[in-house]
């Protein structure tokens, strides 16, 4: 059962993956990317890790992928309005890519599988579980990372003001 | 055993979709015959004896009515706008405790669909993708007024559930857990020793205020319906929308109502649990069945509060309604949370 819903959760963020690359319409990207992100959440239930899930599913398929989606109706971008690439980028991009999964290969290719890791009586992924690690091993990196995030907002309203003469 | 779990979840799940659908179904008969009473009218009482049939007739109606889709539109995401609308509206019924457990002699039946450890996280995640319907929707006309409308309405979700999840935070931080039994079962003992009576609005009455207002916002209901706007946006994302398509997107509005009020009765209002509803000595059955009664009799107060709403206040513009949810809603929802986790804190050190 388990083995049944994995590999149909798998073929459904790969394939939704590939759609997002290769629609040609933007806004089907997102969609098939909103797709991906509820197939990874089913993935993320599978390991029991239930928060895991519905924090992904809440953050990116709920909040971000909305606001691309915003963006994306609004400038409602299509084939006729796309600018030409140059020949260069094309290269470019296509090279950088290239050394991208070359990194990524070579990355992976060292990696031996791991010893499967012990659930602890499916409690592993429950927010109690979370919250302790996070707040007891993992303290000071949660903090920082905290921070971080105060200072992207207080850094996104800055630059969201036209002008900062004005209050 | 297995097929005994599988046919209980089956009646439930077929019992409360039917439910929701048929409570949102009369919602719509109670909001006109509301709406005459405030307005000093009869409303409409020609379909059936006091109008009772009129949900049918408008349901008839609307499925014979003419399906256009403009030419120019997305087909697929034309069709698929609504649809996603109503099944997320639909989904978040899952979690809602109805009653404390049936007692079937051989084995009990909890009346719910399931009890998620992360209900009430489950209820966020649904109630976000509700925003894709309306998106899709809105941009698939392949109309500007749709799309402004579109944005109007998603953007006022976006906003307001922020401050929403932040008044719940305070409610999971009382209780210690997010599934919906849990904060409901922790509602169930005694207050100035009457059982059943210790509700979170005794505890958490701003944050009450918050939620409602936000869950107002989030049913895109006056005072906040300004998706919908004739002189400015015709008729917001569904000016396209004709026929069932229409009538889903209507439609799915009174079962968010049904929804968000099942979820302030359970959260702040005791859910199932009554006053005094140990001291009577009743069975587990009665019990449950009342529990049942007093859920739903909470449930219909707040639609009716709904309604009531509607057709007293006016509605905001479209920057008050910004600046309430993130100027105000928002620091509001922290300063309470904040007051909520000294207080506990307080409490927990003396």
């Amino acid at each position: 059962m388990e083995q049944i819903i994995f590999i149909i959760l798998s073929v459904l963020a790969v394939v939704g993956a590939l759609a997002v690359i290769f629609s040609s319409n933007a806004v089907y990207s997102v969609l098939f990317l909103v797709l991906t992100f509820f197939a990874i959440a089913g993935h993320f239930i599978l390991l029991n890790a239930q928060f895991l899930a519905i924090v992904n599913i809440i953050v990116y398929a709920g909040a971000i992928m909305v606001l691309f989606l915003f963006v994306i109706m609004l400038l409602n971008l299509n084939k006729d309005s796309e600018a030409p690439t140059p020949a260069l980028a094309r290269i470019a991009g296509a090279i950088a890519a290239g050394l991208l999964m070359v990194t990524i290969v070579g990355a992976f290719k060292g990696l031996s599988q791991g010893s499967d890791v012990a659930l602890r009586g499916g409690e592993i992924g429950t927010v109690s579980r979370l919250g302790q690690v996070l707040f007891s091993d993992f303290l000071l990196p949660f903090e920082i990372s905290s921070v971080l995030f105060l200072s992207a907002m207080i850094g996104a309203v800055m630059l969201g003001k036209k002008n900062l003469k004005d209050s | 055993m297995e097929t005994a779990l599988f046919l209980d979840k089956l009646i439930l799940v077929v019992s409360v979709f039917g439910a929701s659908l048929g409570i949102a179904m009369y919602s719509t008969l109670a909001e006109r015959k509301f709406a005459a009473f405030f307005q000093d009218r009869l409303g409409p009482n020609r379909a059936g004896l006091f109008g009772i049939l009129q949900p049918v007739a408008d349901g008839v109606k609307l499925f014979m009515k003419e399906e256009i889709i403009p030419a120019q539109a997305n087909k697929f995401l034309f069709i698929l706008g609504p649809s996603l609308f109503m099944i997320t509206a639909l989904m978040t019924s899952a979690v809602i405790p109805w009653s404390t457990p049936l007692d079937l002699g051989d084995r009990t039946m909890e009346l719910q669909v399931t009890d998620i450890n992360i209900g009430l996280l489950y209820v966020f995640g649904v109630v976000s993708i509700g925003v894709y319907g309306i998106m899709i929707g809105g941009w698939a006309s392949n109309n500007k007024y749709s799309l402004m409308g579109a944005l109007r309405a998603s953007s006022q979700m976006i906003s307001y559930e922020l401050a929403m999840g932040f008044s719940i935070i305070a409610i999971i931080m009382i209780t210690g857990s997010m599934g919906l039994k849990d904060v409901v079962n922790a509602q169930s003992t005694e207050l100035f020793g009457i059982s059943g009576l210790n509700w979170n609005i005794f505890y958490q009455p701003l944050g009450f205020l918050i939620f409602i207002i936000c869950a107002f916002a989030e049913c895109n209901r006056t005072p906040f319906d300004l998706p919908e706007c004739e002189a400015e946006l015709v008729g917001g994302y569904h000016t396209e929308y004709s026929s069932m398509k229409l009538g889903l997107f209507l439609f799915a509005e009174y079962v968010n109502m049904f929804i968000s009020s099942a979820m302030m009765a359970g959260l702040y209002f005791g859910g199932y649990n009554f006053p005094f509803m140990y001291e009577l000595g009743l069975s587990q059955n009665a019990l449950s069945i009342l529990g049942l009664v007093a859920f739903m009799t909470k449930i219909l107060a707040f639609i009716f509060f709904f309604m009531w709403i509607r057709w007293t206040i006016p509605r905001f513009r479209y920057d008050q309604l910004m600046h309430l949810g993130w100027k105000v809603l928002i620091p509001l929802a922290i300063m309470n949370l904040i007051a909520t986790g000294g207080v506990m804190t307080f409490m927990a050190s003396k």
